[in-house]
């Protein structure tokens, strides 16, 4: 799916990965429902309860910074979040998100016209955020690793590498 | 124009010339993963894949939360175990071994010159011994697991310069709070940061170790010291393989460089909840603290038990402050134990837990409660960390954990020796 639409949650600069998906449950959460349960739990307890498919998370500077735990990303994604904006990310964070085949876009000028709470639409194919009658452009995934999001993640995309699907 | 270390390593492993900004398909020589293991074996699975590709390249070391604090915990440990087992995975360390960025050293690989990924953010580590280290996500180790390779870009180059004499008791740790409280939580952000200066060729191999570890912290992708005579002298009788010392060219494109004179550095501290978020100890004395944590694969090595001993030895913590000491590894104890530092913190009231990463990722020995304080030599002191959104984290030098668990509040180390 190319267009992405929902509510946008806003959050501030360096959103952490430990208030993303708690380091206390890196052992004892792994069920995708459970693990969707407990997204921002540290950081917005209305979030999991509240969020819905298609919706977008909007950060400031150097989001996801903090640990290699790809849960972070991938709760995100069992919550149903269709992206996350940013004005930056940690790289760790960012590699994980095309791992988890979430987009993970980086537009500062978005991330600045963007409210909390208001309706966003990502254009993964145009290359644009749009929000109410402004529209903002991002930069395309490398090439090197575009097919590694197209084919839905980092598994699948092995999967098909290695001629298993 | 020469080569950055980052291009040359890269470059090599690549099988050609690389410029920074390039994506580069390569296979490490080392992929270290810990108690997360099983997840990722389960990932590995998925893929269809049965065989591991090169079971020699993996070092397997539990530390997150060794002993088992439950059952689930235990199962993880279990999974683990019949992974390495089924798969031959021979660099297997169980839970009596210590912390993995203390023990993938200790056991000799990390090696000058090659390239190494972890599944956990703070192997940039292995940067003190010239390696190319740096953390990888769960997904990203299985597919490592099943094909031996991985996806990298390559950096750009940023240098910290490190001049002056550090004053009588200010570690590397309070010169690593300072770097990162002046670039901020991302100002290394996707770089290879270079630690260079003759105040980094004065350190010790544990105290660079405390630079490489804390990188991350500031975004970098790596963290770099040059090999010199101590590097090798570290790694005589230790390296498990021949290696080539990698180093910059002289005319490589070094895209910043930041020089810090420390010949007037405090004793600092970063204040919750931001690593970044760091002032001279003396702007936050005072602050009443519950727990002190000594410990983690930043500050737990034999010279940080000299330096809490220094402060500790023949008196007693506060009796409002309980103290949770871990060693960074089996081998780390047994030489504290020889030096008589555990018994000098038994004798002041410490509590010592062992090797592993203990409270540093809410798991357990030493998760706080509501309303409590820490100060920790650790390295992060996000929201949360301890096990508790609603405590607060501090983080500081061995001594300053030491001064501040005699006192029972943050204090300057100056004021009680």
């Amino acid at each position: 799916m190319s267009i992405i639409r929902g509510r946008a949650w806003k959050y501030g600069d360096d959103v952490n990965t430990d208030v993303i998906f708690p380091g206390k449950y890196t052992y004892t959460v792994t069920d995708p429902k459970e693990m969707a349960k407990v997204a921002m739990e540290d950081l917005d307890p209305r979030f999991a309860r509240e969020v819905q498919p298609g919706d977008v998370v909007v950060g400031g500077k150097n989001f996801g910074c903090g640990s290699s735990r790809e849960q972070a990303a991938f709760c995100l994604k069992y919550a149903g979040v269709g992206a996350v904006i940013a004005k930056s990310f940690s790289r760790l964070y960012f590699r994980n998100c095309i791992n988890a085949g979430l987009p993970a876009i980086q537009c500062p000028e978005a991330v600045e016209a963007i409210q909390d709470g208001q309706s966003v639409e990502v254009d993964l194919k145009a290359g644009l955020v749009r929000v109410g009658s402004k529209s903002f452009s991002f930069p395309p995934l490398p090439p090197e690793v575009i097919g590694i999001f197209e084919a839905g993640g980092l598994i699948p995309f092995t999967r098909k590498r290695l001629g298993l699907e | 124009m020469g080569k950055t270390f980052a291009e040359k390593v890269l470059g090599r492993k690549a099988g050609k010339e690389v410029v920074a900004g390039e994506i580069v398909e390569v296979t490490p020589d080392v992929a270290m993963s810990h108690d997360n293991t099983a997840a990722i074996a389960k990932t590995f699975y998925s893929i269809g894949v049965e065989k591991v590709y090169n079971p020699d390249m993996h070092v397997v070391i539990l530390d997150h939360c060794v002993p088992a604090a439950n059952e689930k915990f235990a199962l993880n440990h279990k999974e683990v175990r019949e992974f390495v087992a089924r798969q031959g995975i021979t660099h297997f360390y169980d839970i009596h071994r210590g912390i993995c960025h203390q023990v993938l050293p200790e056991e000799g690989f990390a090696l000058p010159g090659e390239l190494i990924v972890g599944s956990d953010s703070h192997s940039t580590t292995y940067g003190a011994f010239g390696a190319f280290a740096t953390g990888i996500g769960r997904s990203e180790m299985a597919v490592i697991f099943a094909t031996g390779k991985i996806w990298l870009r390559v950096p750009e180059t940023m240098r910290i310069v490190v001049t002056g004499d550090l004053p009588e008791g200010i570690s590397a740790k309070d010169v690593m709070l300072h770097i990162i409280g002046k670039l901020t939580a991302d100002g290394a952000l996707y770089k290879a940061v270079e630690f260079t200066g003759p105040t980094i060729r004065q350190m010790s191999i544990a105290s660079r170790m405390v630079l490489t570890n804390m990188a991350v912290e500031m975004g970098a992708k790596i963290g770099y010291v040059e090999p010199d005579d101590k590097t090798l002298a570290w790694l005589e009788g230790r390296a498990r393989r021949p290696f080539e010392v990698v180093t910059s060219d002289p005319d490589a494109l070094i895209e910043e460089e930041h020089v810090f004179d420390v010949s007037n550095l405090e004793p600092m501290v970063a204040c919750p909840h931001t690593v970044d978020n760091v002032k001279p100890v003396r702007e936050v004395k005072g602050v009443k603290v519950h727990q002190v944590f000594f410990g983690s694969c930043t500050n737990g090595r034999l010279e940080d038990f000299a330096e809490v001993v220094k402060v500790l030895r023949g008196r007693r913590i506060h009796p409002s402050t309980r103290m949770i000491v871990i060693p960074a590894s089996q081998q780390v104890l047994k030489e504290a134990l020889a030096a008589g530092y555990i018994a000098a913190l038994v004798e002041a009231g410490a509590v010592i837990v062992n090797p592993g990463c203990g409270p540093c990722m809410g798991n357990h020995e030493g998760i706080l409660a509501p309303g409590e304080v820490t100060l920790s030599t650790s390295n992060r002191n996000f929201k949360g960390r301890f096990g508790c959104k609603e405590a607060e984290i501090y983080l500081a030098s061995p001594r300053t954990a030491a001064a501040t668990a005699l006192t029972g509040t943050i204090t300057d180390f100056r004021e009680v020796v």
